[in-house]
């Protein structure tokens, strides 16, 4: 069986000194080896920026492919195999700035795959501007008088979507982080994980200091039910989104899969006959006939 | 007795005119008829003129006739609109209704037969188009009954009533025109045809066959006009084979998910129009780059922009060769009549496994919805081949941590695929220029190695391609060698038997495969020819220009062009070629 060095490959991230991401990576490798996963059974696919880099610092498969499209590609890779393990990940200016279009009809479409976003609030590989989760007055080199524009409520949102599985982890909680992957890829659906991870470089504000100081851990609220999705909202309002931990999971809600009319998901696509029948050809001419 | 027919029906968009021609069409496709559909039709729901004109014959037609026989006009518009193609012996046959007059000192005949009220009379007044359609057959000499088998079949799960009522209004109308006009029956007594079994279809559902038997089973797409009708047709089929389709968010999410599910090993596929390629463009490029097979349909219309989305136009040429920034190895095929859409959806497949690259199949607005003949399709014809793919058996164990050379530098530029899952198989795939095991470098020589090998794949796709070019070289000596691509095929064909009785020597080249240009063998025709003619749907001779820039030969040439929306009719060929000889 494999363990989390086996997900390790030989690829030295170009990630700084300090980088939130390299927690994710870690956390990804110890969920993988925690479910039994063998190398080859997982595909990550990523989207484009620093993060992005993360499908080649895992020894599994892997597609970096195009920004803000991590989504479509990793829904269409578990349409296709649904014995793979499909974990798609990116920044949130990937996923929630060019590929948001994606990110919400994902979230409906609910494809069991699971999504993890490095949040760092800024745009790192392209050197410093405003993300869609900047705060509002936050300095970049492209809002030099501080950002005028509201940072989406991503969790907020997911649930206003339908999201099925809504979790938030925290760089600097290896335990807690490798546990809501783990319970992502096991959801029998699309699960989304938004990862506080900071940017040492150009994030002087979000920093792993300000993160503790100012994130609240679901478990230290008392009752917290993560079935309820009024609760999870109102507990996100009122924290302003700094929670950590599962936030809502819908277990009822069947994946697009288990609705797709003859989706067999014993027999993957990728293994249905190629060829057909010379009735069934026969078949398809006559209603033109 | 007549051998050919050309006859249209028209009125408001949402009244049935479309299925008044569908029923006439498939009725007359069951006798054994050849028929070519135009439909022509507005961007909006209801409201607004449309009208089908259908050729009939007793042997083979592949374009619309220049002017018309019979008009079925529900209103006044369509006379005023369309009275200027009938011919001098021609007639209209209008709804009573709408008291429809036609302009004098013509020859051609009215009659006004009361669609409406008799339809009202027999229980509803939507079965106006039946009355019509009854009319017609007084006129051809059809019998009523030749349409029941249809008639059952569009009605049927309606009840017996209602198949009955329709039949019955097919007769009234053409017990009317008997008795109220005996001079128009049998005024155009159809020649009998051989009665022989075959397709009446349109491009787009050809080539969703083609794609079901060429085993796609996965397409994400997203609703445009003129390419919509692939994807209902793969959601209706699809799942009888064990694939399934996605509408998705948008044209980007279309192609990426198609490349995503390629890459984990099904056929997959998508289909739009100009816009929603010029959307696909940054995926058609990490295709290109990640060696991805990918098949895009790309049926044309009239751009740019919004463009004219419901008319015909052939201007997305040069975007489908060049499209994408940077460059990349890509196929484009270009079916001529719906019979080779088929068995290019098929092929196009099958390149795209084995070049390991985006294939572009395209079509026009006139391929993809003109309704026409085709012989029954050949099962034996239809192969599946999957190229460079390795079954994932007998892969020696791999370094721990090292990768499949999925991007081995090999002499063809083809290197073995692998797909996610395999064990000893694990690659990294990026749009990021790499090494031959997918991990991104930046290296000089590793980016020219890379770089040769992917743009070296495609280039013997001629030599090997069946019939790169569509010739009828019946000369060796041509005054004219006409060409052109996809639907202007049939219109392209008649101006040539026309321009030969007039005592010229004309030879015709249709391009089938458009990248990698097949420049040997035009080529060789065009150095037999006086000169050349290019017919083309676009204004800036983007066919002509990609023929120079391959083989050169621009003293010879001279061009036909048309973008106002319309497809050529054979008659406006052979008049320009005139002008220019």
């Amino acid at each position: 069986m494999a363990t989390f060095k086996d997900f390790r490959n030989k690829v030295k991230p170009n990630w700084c000194p300090g980088c939130g991401d390299f927690s994710v990576q870690a956390s990804i490798q110890r969920a993988a080896a925690n479910l039994g996963l063998e190398p080859e059974d997982l595909a990550v696919i990523s989207g484009i920026g620093c993060s992005g880099r993360i499908s080649g610092y895992i020894n599994s498969y892997g597609f970096h492919g195009i920004h803000g499209r991590a989504l479509p590609l990793a829904q269409g890779v578990k349409m296709a195999n649904s014995d793979l393990t499909v974990i798609a990940a990116g920044g949130d200016g990937d996923g929630f700035a060019i590929g948001m279009g994606h990110t919400i009809h994902a979230i409906r479409r609910n494809i069991d795959i699971t999504y993890i976003v490095m949040d760092n609030q800024v745009y790192g590989l392209t050197k410093g501007q405003t993300s869609p989760r900047s705060e509002f007055g936050f300095q970049t080199k492209s809002t030099p008088e501080g950002s005028i524009e509201s940072p989406v409520n991503i969790m907020e949102m997911a649930l206003s979507a339908g999201a099925t599985f809504v979790a938030q982890g925290f760089s600097s909680d290896l335990k807690d982080l490798t546990s809501l992957i783990e319970q992502g890829v096991k959801h029998q659906g699309f699960s989304l994980i938004n990862v506080f991870s900071p940017c040492v470089t150009y994030n002087k504000v979000n920093t792993y200091d300000w993160f503790k100081e100012n994130l609240v851990n679901l478990k230290d609220i008392e009752g917290y039910d993560p079935h309820d999705r009024t609760v999870a909202m109102k507990t996100l309002m009122e924290h302003d989104g700094l929670v950590s931990g599962l936030i809502y999971q819908n277990k009822e809600q069947k994946s697009y899969q288990e609705l797709v009319p003859g989706y067999d998901p014993k027999k993957p696509l990728k293994d249905q006959d190629l060829k057909i029948s010379k009735d069934q050809f026969e078949e398809l001419m006559t209603e033109f006939m | 007795m007549i051998k050919q027919l050309s006859w249209k029906v028209g009125g408001q968009q949402g009244e049935g005119i479309e299925s008044t021609g569908e029923i006439f069409a498939t009725a007359l496709n069951r006798l054994g008829y050849y028929l070519y559909g135009y439909r022509h039709f507005s961007s909006r729901i209801k409201g607004g003129h449309t009208n089908n004109k259908i050729r009939v014959s007793t042997s083979h037609v592949r374009a619309i006739q220049d002017d018309l026989d019979i008009l079925v006009a529900f209103d006044q518009e369509t006379i005023d609109v369309n009275f200027h193609e009938l011919h001098d012996k021609g007639i209209v046959l209008a709804d009573a209704k709408f008291k429809p007059s036609i302009p004098e000192g013509t020859n051609v005949q009215l009659f006004a037969v009361p669609f409406s009220d008799i339809a009202r009379e027999l229980g509803t007044s939507l079965m106006k188009n039946m009355v019509a359609v009854g009319a017609t057959s007084a006129v051809l000499d059809l019998k009523p009954e030749s349409f029941r088998e249809v008639v059952e079949q569009t009605f049927g799960r309606k009840g017996a009533k209602i198949v009955d009522m329709n039949m019955k209004a097919i007769e009234e109308g053409a017990k009317y025109v008997k008795d109220s006009a005996p001079q128009a029956v049998p005024m155009m007594k159809l020649a009998p045809a051989d009665g022989k079994k075959r397709m009446f279809v349109i491009g787009n559902d050809a080539i969703s066959m083609g794609f079901i038997a060429g085993g796609c089973r996965f397409m994400s797409a997203y609703p445009i006009t003129p390419a919509s009708e692939i994807m209902e047709y793969m959601i209706k089929n699809l799942p009888k084979f064990g694939g399934t389709v996605i509408q998705t968010e948008d044209e980007m999410a279309a192609a990426t998910m198609a490349i995503g599910s390629n890459y984990a090993g099904v056929r997959a596929i998508t289909a739009s129009a100009g816009p929603g390629l010029s959307l696909m463009m940054e995926s058609i490029g990490l295709a290109g780059m990640t060696e991805t097979p990918l098949v895009i349909v790309d049926t044309q219309r009239g751009g740019p922009s919004t463009g004219l989305p419901t008319k015909q136009e052939q201007s997305d040429l040069m975007a489908m060769i060049y499209g994408t920034h940077g460059e990349i190895p890509k196929i484009v095929m270009a079916p001529s009549t719906v019979e080779e859409a088929f068995y290019d959806a098929v092929e196009a497949l099958n390149y795209a496994e084995e070049y390991q690259c985006p294939v572009i199949l395209l079509s026009d607005l006139q391929l993809s919805l003109g309704k026409q003949t085709v012989e029954p399709l050949d099962y034996e014809r239809v192969e599946i081949r999957r190229g460079k793919l390795h079954n994932g058996e007998g892969l020696p164990e791999l370094e721990k941590g090292e990768y499949y050379k999925r991007y081995e530098v090999t002499e063809d530029g083809i290197s073995t695929r692998l797909l996610p899952g395999t064990k000893n198989g694990i690659f990294h795939v990026t749009g990021v220029e790499h090494d031959e095991t997918g991990k991104p470098s930046e290296n000089p020589v590793n980016r020219k190695n890379q770089m040769d090998k992917r743009m070296k794949k495609i280039h013997h796709l001629p030599e090997r391609f069946p019939t790169p070019i569509h010739t009828n070289e019946k000369h060796e000596e041509p005054d004219i060698l006409l060409v052109g691509y996809l639907s202007t095929r049939g219109a392209i064909e008649e101006a040539m038997e026309r321009l030969e009785n007039d005592g010229h020597k004309v030879n015709h080249a249709h391009i089938r495969l458009i990248h990698p240009f097949p420049g040997d063998e035009l080529k060789r025709l065009v150095e037999k020819a006086d000169q050349v003619i290019v017919v083309e749907h676009n204004h800036t001779a983007q066919l002509a220009n990609i023929i120079k820039m391959n083989i050169g030969f621009g003293d010879k040439m001279k061009n036909i062009l048309k973008y106002d929306g319309t497809p050529f009719l054979p008659g406006e060929i052979y008049k320009e070629c005139k002008g220019l000889l």
